[in-house]
């Protein structure tokens, strides 16, 4: 596989008081798409930069390959970044612009047409060759961009929010194109963005970051089913947070069940977890609202570690595959639980379910799970 | 309606008589100088056609094509000047962050602001006391003071539309800044150069106040001639001038639009 490892160790790096990386220690695999994922401000450029050589760090080291590289100026650096604002030469053709760095090194002109050809086709911007960056729709101008940024064959590609000023629609279609030259050219991918969907589609791993510091590391589904703090849980995806107490811990097969005091469900909740908990200790409990039912009837299981609660349909919101509904606690009014229902078959599961319903809202202690909340 | 087109129409036929007043104001002297410089006489009374004072132009005046090659001199090698310091000036002041960066921008600025017979006199007593003897390099180099602001102010202003980003895509493909300046920077910033040069060269064959004071014998320029042979008497030679200069700088300024259209169009 080509790329580089990339390992970032105890960087920091401040601005005046504002600590925009505090002690980050990342390791990025050969040959992965890494996403570095945040809200902005969360460092996540600014780490990017520092790969890039733009930025440098307060303290810490970045290596490729074990090789420090924070001595090394831009230019010399097996890096290429493709810019937020593309950054495209205006006065080039987007032939030239591809052609840049090659011009650079002064590669004699049958390698230069035949590399800026076999990138333009990478791209799919054949058509497109002779015309100014001005006269290129925004998606066409960040393929130019991602070509000029590969054409030097570096061993990491360093994406600072791609996509983030295109539309919709096109952002999905660059991406899973972005995911097609990863595996074409299996270099290094460092992608930083704030928009969690992208993260999690394209990804082998993501790293969430807030204030400066790494949250979790894990791949789509561990970030997502198993997120490993309160801001992880509530920034990907959406939850039911709600603050807890452990009130028992006891080891069941490789996991252990826990029994929690959850006030603002006014209730207890059963709910596993991989490691034991300390009884007494406050703790935030997190179930996803796709993986809570909801049923007019009350229906009794024999399953003790299902949980179950009465409630009043709140606000149904109907969005075409599913609905989202707020259900208002029988116990707890003041608390709104959040609960997503596929349409999948039509009455599959009984009656529609309307406005001021009352209703019965499950889920079982394997689809809680609970969380540090590490900024409190 | 029909109100309504009745004052669309005074307000039309006032703004048309206004705009014919103004071309009048404006044109009517350069039409008379253009008349009587085909008059076979000297003075306000019609004789008779002739080119006699476009032939005393060519063929008598040998002074007058003196002062008109110093101010040719002058104002390309000071305008070449002007525009290479202005440029890198406002290129060195976006890009490099230092001390007394501010200032420097304001102190630039200062010749343009500054009354042209001050800018004269301090020139003047700074080169006698320098002991430089004035001549055409004293000129030249008061000159380029003066234009340097107007470049400067030029390519600044180009420059503050420029992306940032494109400068750092450039060292990140593998540039060096030498390789960013000539192939980035510059080619971006060429128009701003290019109109900042030819208003170099206009303000430079026009100026006559920090000229008179810096010039020495033998080193008067063109606008310095022309006054000192108003001084005798207007000769209906300095009319025929005059024509030949309008229907120079219009063709002037004709190529250059289009060579400035060009120039920008390729951008």
């Amino acid at each position: 596989m080509k790329g580089v490892e990339v390992t970032a160790q105890r960087v920091s790096r401040s601005y005046g008081d504002f600590k925009a990386l505090d002690d980050v220690s990342i390791k990025i695999k050969r040959g992965e798409f890494f996403s570095l994922l945040g809200p902005s401000g969360c460092g996540k450029t600014t780490l990017l930069r520092i790969i890039a050589g733009f930025d440098y760090p307060d303290s810490g080291s970045v290596a490729f390959d074990n090789k420090d590289i924070l001595p090394l100026p831009p230019e010399k650096r097996q890096a290429n970044t493709v810019f937020q604002t593309y950054a495209l030469f205006p006065h080039l053709t987007v032939y030239e612009n591809i052609a840049f760095p090659l011009r650079l090194r002064r590669a004699d002109k049958a390698t230069v047409e035949q590399k800026v050809m076999e990138y333009v086709k990478l791209v799919q911007l054949e058509d497109h060759i002779y015309k100014k960056p001005s006269m290129l729709s925004g998606g066409q101008k960040q393929r130019v961009a991602i070509a000029r940024a590969l054409i030097n064959e570096p061993a990491v590609l360093l994406l600072d929010e791609p996509l983030s000023a295109l539309d919709a629609k096109l952002r999905q279609n660059l991406l899973v194109e972005l995911d097609l030259i990863h595996d074409k050219v299996g270099i290094t991918f460092i992608y930083v963005t704030h928009d969690q969907s992208e993260a999690l589609s394209v990804s082998d791993r993501i790293a969430v970051m807030n204030k400066g510091k790494v949250l979790q590391i894990g791949t789509p589904y561990e970030i997502y089913e198993a997120p490993a703090t309160r801001f992880v849980a509530s920034f990907i995806g959406e939850s039911n947070i709600f603050p807890c107490t452990v009130l028992s811990c006891e080891p069941q097969g490789e996991e252990y069940l826990l029994r929690v005091e959850v006030p603002q469900l006014q209730g207890e909740v059963y709910v596993t977890d991989s490691i034991a908990q300390e009884v007494g200790s406050s703790l935030d409990f997190t179930v996803r609202p796709e993986k809570i039912r909801i049923s007019p009837n009350f229906s009794r299981s024999s399953n003790a570690t299902i949980n179950t609660f009465k409630g009043i349909v709140e606000e149904p919101i109907y969005s075409g595959f599913q609905s989202k509904f707020f259900i208002k606690l029988e116990k707890e009014p003041s608390t709104l639980v959040k609960v997503f229902k596929q349409h999948t078959v039509f009455l599959e599961e009984g009656p529609e379910i309307q406005w001021k319903d009352t209703v019965y809202v499950s889920w079982s202690a394997n689809d809680g799970y609970l969380v540090k909340d590490t900024e409190r | 309606m029909s109100q309504q087109r009745n004052t669309s129409k005074t307000q039309f036929s006032f703004s048309y008589s206004m705009l014919s007043l103004v071309i009048v104001f404006l044109f009517i002297p350069l039409f008379v100088v253009v008349f009587f410089s085909f008059n076979s006489i000297k003075g306000m009374q019609w004789e008779s056609a002739s080119l006699i004072w476009y032939k005393t132009l060519i063929y008598e005046s040998p002074s007058l094509w003196a002062a008109f090659r110093n101010s040719l001199i002058i104002a390309l090698t000071s305008s070449l000047s002007a525009t290479i310091l202005g440029s890198l000036a406002a290129i060195g002041i976006k890009w490099y962050r230092f001390k007394g960066r501010s200032y420097i921008t304001t102190v630039s600025y200062l010749p343009m602001v500054l009354p042209e017979v001050i800018i004269g006199i301090s020139m003047l007593i700074f080169f006698s006391a320098v002991k430089i003897r004035l001549g055409l390099f004293t000129i030249f180099v008061a000159h380029t003071t003066f234009n340097l602001p107007f470049v400067f102010m030029l390519v600044s202003a180009r420059l503050d539309e420029f992306d940032y980003s494109t400068l750092e895509a450039a060292r990140d493909l593998g540039a060096n800044e030498r390789q960013t300046l000539l192939k980035v920077i510059i080619p971006s910033i060429i128009p701003a150069v290019l109109s900042g040069f030819l208003m170099c060269i206009t303000m430079s064959l026009e100026d006559f106040v920090i000229t008179f004071f810096v010039s020495g014998p033998g080193s008067g320029t063109l606008p310095l001639y022309v006054y000192s042979m108003i001084r005798y008497g207007v000769s209906p030679v300095i009319n025929a001038l005059t024509f030949v200069m309008i229907l120079g700088t219009m063709l002037i300024a004709f190529f250059f639009r289009k060579f400035l259209k060009t120039v920008a169009a390729s951008n």
